[in-house]
């Protein structure tokens, strides 16, 4: 982590070696004042970070509803919820669904921003592309229900705007019902995360083109490189270091195939099929069937393999030159 | 500027096609919705309402706004959003000028017992487990406490304290002044533009909240109002919306026979977001700032 250096420093800490041991004591109680600003917080995340850390351990035990939360009253049974997800008749699902959905939010939600951000950046017309980021940032501010309900509102059988129009061109007869046809979530759900997010992701990018040194494209637009070679040549190789950073993270995020999205996207059980991921897995089992060991396990796994999948992204990155740490 | 190349035209025409269709996109289900809400019930169930309301009326919004569960719904929203985001910032602030100190022990220890927990958690089930054992279920304190310290947060504010001005801080000093005055006094003060950016993105993550409440909360006059218009709409899909929304409005539509569930749906919709929508284009400049402070730091 980089850190500023240019602050001066006025209370080095000189003291001779002897009785440095003694002085950390007598230093962190001289400190008290600056040690009571962080330790509220260290508290606080040691209770809501840290104390749920140790929880994953009912994972490897048989949680009893009526003990309460008291860990040692639990027997071990080992990896027996994890060989049970292995060996569940669900696992196949949620494992490709997990898969699917993510690398398409990954495929098609990852460069659309850059994308976004690429094009604006050719606009000269400082209202329109002002107007059209305000605009473009809305969705990211509305919360998942009320993108779940606009969704469904514009999809709908009975005056949805979407069959509307589609029974207007004549592309259909009969108005369609796109929310309860698992043929159509995969796309209704990647869109959704597409059009609530594209214009804030953007916000990223453009700063980073904004850096970008004026100076080359006007030596290329004297070579008479077009514009569309010019953003390949010059600025996506620029921003790289950004890109790079962010698809790190999104590789990371991986599993996290979405949680709120389709929860409140997949209400109706009949899309389960194709909407089941492992977070809406492990809230179905361990919220709403109480199968508290189980569900610990099989978010566990999901924690597990993420971190792998982060670090295994930042040791190729670290390669190529930009990493996270 | 010279005059732009043939290509180049084809990609401007392109990219503003594209860009105009964009913003179209983003808008129109907002607006449709927008519309919907002040059209009469009766006569957007006969189809074809796009753009502009047919038969304008209030009287969606009049129902809504006098259904008393759906007005407590709004009060535990905004009380959430304000005491949450005010004492969320207030700790965290509080917390990242304290990791500022180049003199405080053990800091390098502490950035890493934070940052780990970015990386890696309980999960779910165990959480869940934790605020049950903590006594924290429906209470209204499970919206505020968990939620008080932000890493991420913690570690803009901490970016943004060190680019402050050393100066300031080392004459404040000079002149007697505590660390705790330093932060109060001169730092936060100074941090205006930071504060202003962290507290939309708690404010919006508040507001827009309904998970927490959804597993935390059986006591409907905790309910904000998301959950509620989650469940609202859940019920419209699953079953016949009528039978489960609540007595009150479902006596008044029985007794208005032109109110319909959907314009209400839409009205509810629009009273849950609107206080976000009408904010957000006015700090606009500000969290543009606020996401680069985050994203420099990786």
């Amino acid at each position: 982590m980089p850190q500023a250096t240019t602050k001066p420093q006025i209370h080095a800490p000189t003291q001779p070696e002897p009785s440095r041991k003694k002085n950390v004591v007598v230093r962190f109680l001289k400190q008290w004042d600056i040690q009571l600003m962080v330790w509220p917080g260290i508290i606080l995340i040691f209770v809501f970070a840290y104390l749920p850390m140790y929880g994953v351990l009912t994972g490897f035990m048989d949680y009893k509803i009526n003990t309460g939360a008291r860990i040692f009253e639990n027997n071990w049974v080992g990896f027996k919820h994890f060989s049970m997800f292995f060996n569940a008749p669900e696992f196949y699902t949620v494992m490709r669904n997990t898969i699917v959905i993510s690398l398409l939010k990954f495929l098609i939600g990852f460069p659309a921003p850059i994308i976004l951000a690429l094009m604006l950046n050719e606009i000269r017309h400082m209202m329109f592309k002002r107007v059209v980021q305000t605009i473009t940032y809305l969705p990211h501010f509305m919360s998942w229900v009320i993108v779940a309900g606009l969704v469904g509102s514009m999809l709908s059988t009975e005056n949805g705007s979407i069959n509307i129009l589609l029974q207007k061109i004549n592309l259909i007869d009969d108005p369609v019902n796109f929310m309860s046809m698992p043929e159509y979530f995969w796309s209704i759900l990647i869109s959704a995360n597409v059009w609530k997010e594209i214009g804030f992701g953007s916000i990223v990018y453009l700063a980073a083109i904004a850096g970008v040194d004026q100076s080359m494209y006007e030596a290329a637009d004297i070579d008479g490189a077009s514009k569309f070679k010019q953003i390949y040549l010059i600025t996506i190789p620029t921003i790289m270091p950004v890109i790079v950073i962010f698809m790190i993270l999104a590789i990371g995020n991986l599993l996290s195939a979405g949680f709120e999205d389709i929860l409140l996207l997949a209400e109706n059980p009949v899309l389960r099929p194709v909407s089941d991921v492992i977070d809406t897995y492990v809230y179905r089992v361990g919220l709403s069937n109480f199968r508290y060991s189980y569900a610990t396990a099989v978010g566990l796994f999901k924690a597990v393999i993420s971190i792998g999948l982060l670090t295994m992204a930042n040791y190729l990155a670290r390669k190529s030159g930009n990493s996270l740490w | 500027m010279t005059r732009l190349a043939f290509g180049d035209r084809i990609m401007h025409i392109i990219i503003y096609t594209f860009l105009i269709l964009l913003s179209f996109s983003a808008l129109y289900p907002f607006w449709n919705a927008l519309v919907i809400s002040f059209n009469l019930g009766l006569d957007t169930s006969k189809g074809g309402v796009t753009f502009w309301p047919r038969v304008f009326t209030l009287e969606n919004y009049e129902i809504v706004l006098n259904d008393k569960r759906l007005v407590n719904g709004m009060v535990i929203s905004v009380a959430r959003t304000v005491v949450g985001s005010a004492a969320a910032i207030l700790m965290t602030a509080i917390l990242a000028y304290g990791m500022t100190k180049r003199e405080l022990i053990g800091r390098n220890v502490y950035m890493v017992y934070f940052i780990f927990t970015m990386y890696f958690g309980g999960g779910l089930i165990p959480t869940f487990l934790l605020i049950r054992s903590l006594g924290l279920m429906n209470t209204f304190w499970v919206f505020i406490i968990p939620a008080l310290i932000s890493v991420w947060n913690m570690i803009i504010f901490r970016t943004f304290f060190r680019g402050l001005p050393a100066g300031l801080e080392e004459s404040a000093k000079v002149d007697g002044c505590s660390n705790w005055g330093i932060l109060f006094r001169i730092v936060l003060p100074l941090s205006g533009p930071v504060i202003a950016t962290l507290a939309l993105f708690t404010a919006v993550s508040h507001w827009n909240d309904w998970f927490i409440a959804s597993i935390y909360i059986n006591n409907e006059k905790l309910l904000p109002i998301q959950t509620m218009l989650r469940q609202i709409l859940n019920a419209n899909i699953v079953t016949d919306m009528s039978n489960n929304l609540d007595t009150a409005s479902q006596a008044r539509i029985e007794s208005a026979r032109t109110i319909t569930t959907k314009s209400l749906t839409m009205a509810t919709m629009m009273v849950a977001t609107l206080p976000i929508v009408l904010v957000y284009p006015f700090v606009q400049k500000y969290f543009v700032k606020g996401v680069l402070i985050g994203s420099l730091k990786e």
